[in-house]
């Protein structure tokens, strides 16, 4: 016989605050645990889909990001030789020599300057990511003093409206532009023409060359051409993978922060679990004793009391995913300690969070209530009707 | 003191449950001082700086240079005493993994600036004679358990290829709040080398470190150099070290913003177990507090035992927490040498954990004690369980 579960809920309602106070600590738990999920989620997404499996980013032997790599005019020339680039529609082949730069902006939020990328784009470096849209405004005219920026670096920092002016290298440059590329990290960087870009800066090479595979499966060959060619010190990298390693160390510290966070705040809330499924069973000593009279076996009263804190699991599991979902609103924007530019990514709830979640809630109520699930089991019925 | 006995036998009139709850403040007090103490080693460098030292860069970013010539012309700022510079030099050691602080510096001027690296004289004599010569922090040696005149093979990532160095000595700190895992080397190294391979990356300087005579002629003498390089090539930016090392703290903001909200949270974990473990007692002693009431105990005398209570919890939670602090911070400090130089428990880490363990035994006991302030004799000891 299985003892009914509106038995459970009517006990729940009974000790109001104790429930309040257990399912609200697994809430935040479950919180906690759901919003780093989504953070390291967000963060691998917004590297991921920077790249595009078939794009190709040759940067310096052993330099590790595209700020510190540099690339001369006789190299890059080379590079631009190689068969397996794709033609575009236009005809012209499908690579972009750029250059990378870092320049110094204060935030809207705080007015203290951080690190933004200023990317030197050729012709081929829209059509080379055609996940950028542009969203007000226009294209930057090639040989002109103009920048377009992208959404996240107009929406957090100061000075970069659109037609607004910004002054660096001596120039003045003007923004035309602003582009949303999504979720991705260009969506933090400031775009302008490369040779002036070079020009203002004084940096007389190039920093990455990026070009279109015609045939996904040439990349070990374009690469081999590439690494072992004499006149080159330069390696290339799949874009998706490229940007990957950018994040690698981020999103390790962001895991095992969160990891380690979770599995104390967990200690915490399963104690809170088994505290308050002890003392109902401490308190029911007679009900229990006369539900085993009524006939109800062992077994269903451990069905019961595991029940019970099964309830105040889920209960505190559905509540921190309700307001774990909010913070999808909220966008993080820092820098990455691998590439020292600014990066804006978001949490992102996926269903795999929610499912990882809510059994993560259940066995804190599980191992919460077990125990005490077994002691209720265990009463002997003569003893527990005198208690 | 037969108040705080009468506490301590109440607290753990149910034992399992007092304990489950203990156990739970310490491990919530633990987490919150080291998060505490991270927040607080990521302001290490801030911390550590000095006021009469200011850093010159690039006013673009960090990552462009300034030109070698700057430096005669800051020397004649009125107020600078000493001029040294440097430069980020990003390489690792064998592996990408084995990163470490590694800056190119001009010997003399900048172990002059810096008095708080302590190195040997014999060594810092070997040091300055050997132009392939470097000096490491205690820490970082130990890591990779260097030994003087070890040659050490770095490679590169701004500046390519493999370099060759010989550790000439390693320098201890002055106090505990010192970065030991740096690592110097001649600036004059690279630069003669970048001559022959690059030479348009030659005599091209990261960094420029003013030292000042007086703290407060650092803004005087911040505001000179900047006005001599305005509307020049490379226009600098000068702020004292510890502005500098702010800035850096301020990018990684969100991050740390992330860890302070945490380690509230956690406090509010705690406080629901807490407040839930006082709600269980007062319910079950409801009778108790009836039959003190019909014995002519006030409202006063019966929050003082609810309260005592939940602090006996809560405190020697909070002292088990405490003292578990300092052996798993020991840990944390030796595999995290190279994030986290400096990882030191500060004293205000303690306070804020009594405090907090103190917030969180009035918060828990509020409502129980509101309600067997309220219940009424009658009802008090007619209720059962």
């Amino acid at each position: 016989m299985i003892v009914p579960a509106a038995y459970n809920l009517r006990n729940l309602m009974k000790r109001r605050v104790t429930t309040i106070l257990t399912v609200g600590g697994m809430a935040l738990v479950v919180f906690v645990f759901a919003s780093i999920l989504m953070l390291a989620d967000g963060l691998e997404k917004t590297l991921v889909e920077t790249g595009s499996y078939d794009n190709v980013v040759v940067i310096r032997k052993g330099s590790t990001s595209e700020v510190i790599s540099g690339i001369e005019r006789t190299q890059s020339a080379i590079v631009e030789m190689l068969p397996q680039i794709a033609v575009g529609t236009d005809g012209q082949k499908m690579v972009a020599k750029e250059v990378v730069v870092l320049i110094a902006l204060p935030k809207v939020s705080t007015g203290k300057v951080s690190n933004v990328t200023v990317r030197g784009i050729s012709h081929q470096s829209f059509p080379l990511r055609p996940q950028i849209k542009l969203s007000q405004g226009r294209l930057p005219k090639m040989g002109s003093m103009e920048i377009a920026v992208g959404r996240s670096v107009a929406r957090g920092f100061q000075g970069v409206g659109l037609n607004e002016t910004v002054t660096w290298g001596m120039r003045s440059w003007r923004v035309v532009g602003i582009f949303d590329a999504g979720s991705t990290g260009f969506s933090s960087e400031i775009w302008a023409d490369v040779d002036q870009v070079m020009q203002a800066f004084r940096r007389p090479v190039y920093s990455s060359v990026l070009f279109k595979l015609r045939d996904s499966g040439d990349f070990p060959n374009a690469k081999s051409i590439l690494e072992n060619d004499p006149r080159l010190t330069l390696e290339a990298k799949r874009e998706t993978r490229y940007y990957l390693d950018q994040s690698e160390m981020m999103a390790k510290f962001l895991r095992i922060l969160g990891l380690s966070l979770t599995i104390l705040f967990s200690l915490g809330a399963m104690i809170g679990a088994m505290n308050t499924m002890y003392s109902a069973v401490a308190n029911r000593t007679n009900e229990i004793g006369t539900l085993r009279a009524l006939g109800y076996q062992r077994r269903g009263i451990l069905l019961a009391f595991l029940t019970e804190s099964l309830i105040l699991g889920a209960t505190g599991g559905i509540i921190g995913i309700f307001f774990a979902s909010f913070m999808q609103f909220i966008t993080i924007s820092t820098v990455n300690f691998q590439t020292f530019s600014e990066l804006a990514f978001s949490f992102i709830l996926s269903i795999e969070i929610v499912a990882e979640a809510i059994a993560f809630a259940l066995i804190m109520g599980f191992i919460g209530g077990i125990m005490p699930a077994i002691r209720a089991s265990r009463m002997n019925i003569v003893d527990a009707l005198r208690a | 003191m037969v108040v705080l006995k009468i506490l301590i036998r109440n607290a753990f009139r149910n034992k399992l449950r007092t304990t489950l709850t203990i156990f739970g403040v310490a491990i919530a007090i633990l987490s919150f001082g080291l998060l505490r103490t991270v927040v607080s080693a990521w302001y290490a460098g801030v911390d550590a700086s000095s006021a009469t030292r200011l850093i010159t860069r690039n006013a673009i970013s960090i990552i462009f240079p300034l030109p070698l010539s700057y430096k005669d012309k800051i020397r004649q700022v009125e107020g600078v005493k000493t001029v040294s510079w440097g430069n980020w030099f990003g390489a690792y050691y064998i592996e990408e993994k084995n990163f470490f602080a590694n800056f190119c510096v001009e010997p003399v001027s900048y172990l002059e600036l810096y008095p708080e690296f302590v190195l040997r004289l014999d060594a810092r004599r070997a040091f300055l004679n050997d132009r392939k010569g470097c000096i490491a922090g205690r820490k970082l040696a130990e890591k990779f358990k260097w030994k003087v005149g070890d040659n050490i093979p770095l490679k590169g990532t701004i500046y390519p290829g493999t370099w060759n160095f010989v550790l000439r000595g390693t320098y201890k700190g002055r106090d505990k709040t010192i970065d030991e895992t740096q690592f110097f080397f001649h600036w004059d190294y690279l630069n003669e080398t970048l001559k022959k391979t690059a030479p348009g990356r030659a005599d091209q300087v990261g960094f420029y470190i003013i030292g000042v005579s007086r703290p407060d002629l650092a803004a005087d003498v911040s505001t000179s150099v900047d006005r001599m390089f305005q509307n020049s090539y490379a226009e600098t930016l000068t702020e004292t070290e510890k502005a500098f090392n702010l800035g850096f703290v301020a990018m990684t903001e969100a991050i740390l913003t992330v860890i302070q909200v945490v380690s509230l949270v956690i406090i509010i974990i705690i406080m629901a177990v807490v407040a839930n473990t006082m709600a269980m007692t007062t319910r079950e002693r409801i009778g108790d507090y009836a039959i003190m009431k019909t014995l002519g105990f006030g409202g006063r005398e019966i929050s003082i035992l609810i309260l005592g209570e939940s602090l006996v919890i809560t405190l020697t939670g909070c002292i088990i927490g405490i003292l578990l602090t300092f052996p798993v911070a020991r840990i944390f400090s030796q595999e995290l040498a190279i994030i986290f130089p400096v990882f030191n428990i500060s004293s205000e880490t303690l306070y804020l954990d009594l405090s907090a363990a103190v917030v969180v035994a009035f918060a828990a006991a509020l409502i129980p004690t509101r309600r067997a302030i309220r219940i009424r004799i009658a009802e008090g000891l007619r209720r059962v369980g």
